[in-house]
């Protein structure tokens, strides 16, 4: 996993609640054994005027011009701002994989589905839980600048765990600890479980001897 | 003496490795349920970095989401879902792994074999790369949905890290009436918590509504606790769940299930165990509920109107349901009597047990599916489910009313397969989403029971099943 370093990035608005991982990455494309190469399909069912098929040439696709995503500058945003429970529904991680293959390194809401939450930091995307208030002042400053060819920028500060926007206002968000540092440092888990291995063994010879009907 | 203890918090503490590593937990896992949707990026994972799996025996594995339900005998024609079949076949067999391939009749839904097969039992952790993993939870075992990257993790380290939740507990008091089944009572739930309302909690459900369920019926109900936006249901271990486990074939026998029994009778909460939230619902006032909109939480009792967009204050919310209409192609304050549907599906990890296809059967026996109905599915969950039905003859119920009788797997739930709605097609489906092209880009789902998809079928439209005539 990459460190994640601090970024100022364009910012992109899906102004809705509840956005579930169907929507982010439609089922059909869950048929692919790969990590990558989600990004083309992201939002697929919003993005595009007919329907796709994997391995398709999705350039070829007649595209939705209404959609933010699909529009300049916001076709290269980092940051996607969007309302309470984004990334409801299914634990499928290639949510969080085609968000990133797209070029999306944060995302702000109210709040996250927990499962989405998770995941998100595995693959070093960066969830950020603001108050409803602050995304409604997001969401307005954005719209503020939709006439702008450049678009409407934030600038994420992981370590001193700030957004800053253009003004220079910093609105401060939660961070786990832990979270914070893999993210920081581009940590993978499986190493870091792998250096309790003896206490893992240890846990199991007593955890057995109490339950041996589980061996 | 110990202080009194939720069961989320029983399990919590039997399983933590590590107490704390930096506000979270190393908890371990008894039962990794595996399918071949999120687990090819994790065993590639693992061969890319050289690690071994931790813990063999605590995988079963089982293709279903993309399985196709007729016309098996000739293999899965995609190419693409074929691939991933193959993949996860390899997988098992380069590993050596517990595997119901096509052709087993033990094959299904991972939901329903992990419990049909005793390898879901009380107390456990059990997790799946599959958000519906909160079905396990019925059997008093902390269950819960993982991403791929944590299927990778627990393949290699049989551990989890992971963040404690806070307790919830959902108590419907009382009997349900006649006629309202599991899925009722859960649909009625999640419009009272809302899609979001269990973030960060485990849901605990109690009170006799629930107590009084089979097991069955817990299922359903911890099914679609994913739903309520809590990862994990749960409710506590008593003479049912034990009864259901006798006999399986991945239970304890001898000696170990004397010892099993007795380690399982404390797995409920302790009386004075506080939650962080409580909530009661009155069991006698739960109807038969149908969902309107493109969220589960979108849901009423089928006696009420489609709700009016008008009539909410909070902008957004208006804003959501008057999205979630259009979608839906409903009008504000119709009947459900008028709501005019396309297929039916009686299927899905929520509702494809052997008590869900009693209870469609029985609507639909000597009754005939309306003619305005292109197709009306019955997907039994796994192949025993199958069997035991034809057994009973349910089989010939359903093809005699004009549904379709077709081999198990996740189908028309996720539409993964060949099985789903074109666009604009309305369908009164028994599985557990709504969203927006779940079951098919631009169809339109609406969540019910077993029982009132049978009546839906029969009649064409939806109708209270008790009303049926
Ligand atoms: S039946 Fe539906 S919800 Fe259940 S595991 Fe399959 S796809 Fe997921």
């Amino acid at each position: 996993m990459d460190k994640f370093e601090k970024l100022t990035g364009v910012v992109a608005g899906i102004d809705r609640p509840n956005i579930d991982t169907d929507a982010i990455i439609p089922k059909q494309y869950l048929k692919s054994i790969k990590r990558s190469g989600f990004g083309p399909t992201l939002f697929d069912d919003w993005r595009y005027l007919e329907p796709g098929e994997p391995g398709g040439d999705h350039a070829k696709r007649r595209i939705n011009p209404d959609f933010v995503l699909n529009q300049k500058p916001y076709d290269q945003a980092k940051i996607l701002i969007t309302r309470e429970n984004f990334g409801c529904g299914s634990s499928r991680e290639h949510a969080v994989w085609a968000l990133m293959d797209f070029g999306l390194k944060v995302v702000i809401a109210p709040s996250f589905a927990d499962i989405f939450h998770n995941n998100s930091f595995k693959t070093g995307l960066l969830p950020i839980s603001l108050t409803a208030d602050q995304v409604e002042q997001l969401f307005l400053e954005l719209n503020q600048h939709v006439d702008s060819s450049s678009g409407y920028s934030l600038t994420i500060d992981l370590a001193a765990q700030a957004v800053i926007t253009p003004a220079g206002v910093r609105m401060s968000f939660d961070i786990n600890e832990f979270r914070k540092h893999c993210l920081l440092e581009g940590l993978d888990d499986i190493g870091l479980t792998m250096q309790h291995a003896e206490q893992i063994k240890a846990f199991e010879s007593q955890y057995y001897s109490k339950a041996p009907w589980l061996l | 003496m110990m202080s009194a203890q939720t069961l989320y918090d029983k399990i919590w503490a039997m399983h933590e490795v590590r107490p704390d590593i930096e506000g979270s937990g190393l908890i371990y896992i008894d039962r990794h349920l595996v399918h071949e949707v999120t687990s090819p990026q994790a065993f590639e994972g693992l061969q890319l970095a050289g690690r071994d799996l931790w813990r063999k025996e605590s995988i079963v594995a089982v293709p279903d989401h993309n399985t196709p339900t007729i016309g098996l005998e000739f293999g899965i024609t995609d190419p693409v879902a074929r691939l991933q079949v193959e993949t996860l076949d390899k997988n098992c067999d380069t590993h050596q792994l517990i595997e119901f391939k096509i052709g087993d009749e033990r094959r299904g839904i991972v939901h329903v074999i992990g419990p049909e097969q005793g390898a879901t039992l009380p107390g456990m952790t059990v997790v799946c790369g599959d958000s519906h993993t909160s079905t396990h939870g019925a059997f008093a075992a902390l269950a819960f949905g993982i991403g791929t990257s944590e299927v990778e993790h627990v393949m290699a380290t049989q551990c989890l890290i992971q963040g404690k939740s806070k307790n919830m507990r959902i108590t419907v008091d009382g009997a349900v009436a006649d006629g309202i089944t599991a899925k009722d009572i859960v649909l009625r739930i999640i419009g009272e918590i809302g899609t979001a309302g269990g973030n960060g909690y485990t849901i605990e459900f109690a009170g006799d509504a629930i107590t009084s369920l089979s097991m069955e019926g817990r299922m359903t109900v911890c099914n679609m606790t994913i739903e309520g936006g809590a990862r994990a249901g749960l409710i506590g271990c008593d003479q049912t769940t034990i009864d259901y486990v006798k006999g399986r074939p991945f239970s304890p026998t001898g000696e170990n299930w004397n010892k099993a029994v007795e380690y399982w009778q404390d797995l409920h909460s302790d009386d004075g165990a506080v939650f962080d939230r409580e909530i009661h619902i009155d069991g006698a006032s739960i109807e038969p509920q149908v969902t309107w909109g493109t969220s589960p939480e979108m849901v009423v009792a089928v006696s009420q109107l489609v709700p009016d967009p008008a009539s909410e204050t909070d902008l957004v919310k208006s804003g959501g349901m008057q999205k979630a209409l259009e979608y839906m192609g409903l009008k504000a304050n119709m009947a459900f009597k008028d709501v005019m549907l396309d297929k039916v599906f009686i299927g899905s990890c929520t509702n494809s047990r052997i008590e869900d296809m009693r209870a469609a059967a029985a609507v639909a026996k000597g009754r005939q599916v309306a003619d305005t109905i292109m197709v009306a599915m019955v997907v039994p969950g796994s192949g025993l489910v199958k069997k035991q039905a034809e057994a009973e003859g349910l089989d010939k119920i359903f093809i005699d009313a004009g549904f379709e009788w077709r081999e198990p797997g996740c189908s028309m739930c996720l539409a993964m397969n060949a099985d789903r709605l074109d666009p604009g097609e309305r369908c009164a489906s028994t599985s557990n989403r709504n969203f927006e092209g779940r079951q098919g880009q631009g169809g339109r789902t609406h969540l019910v029971s077993p029982a009132m998809a049978a009546a839906a079928a029969v009649t064409g439209h939806f109708i209270d099943v008790r009303k049926l005539t």
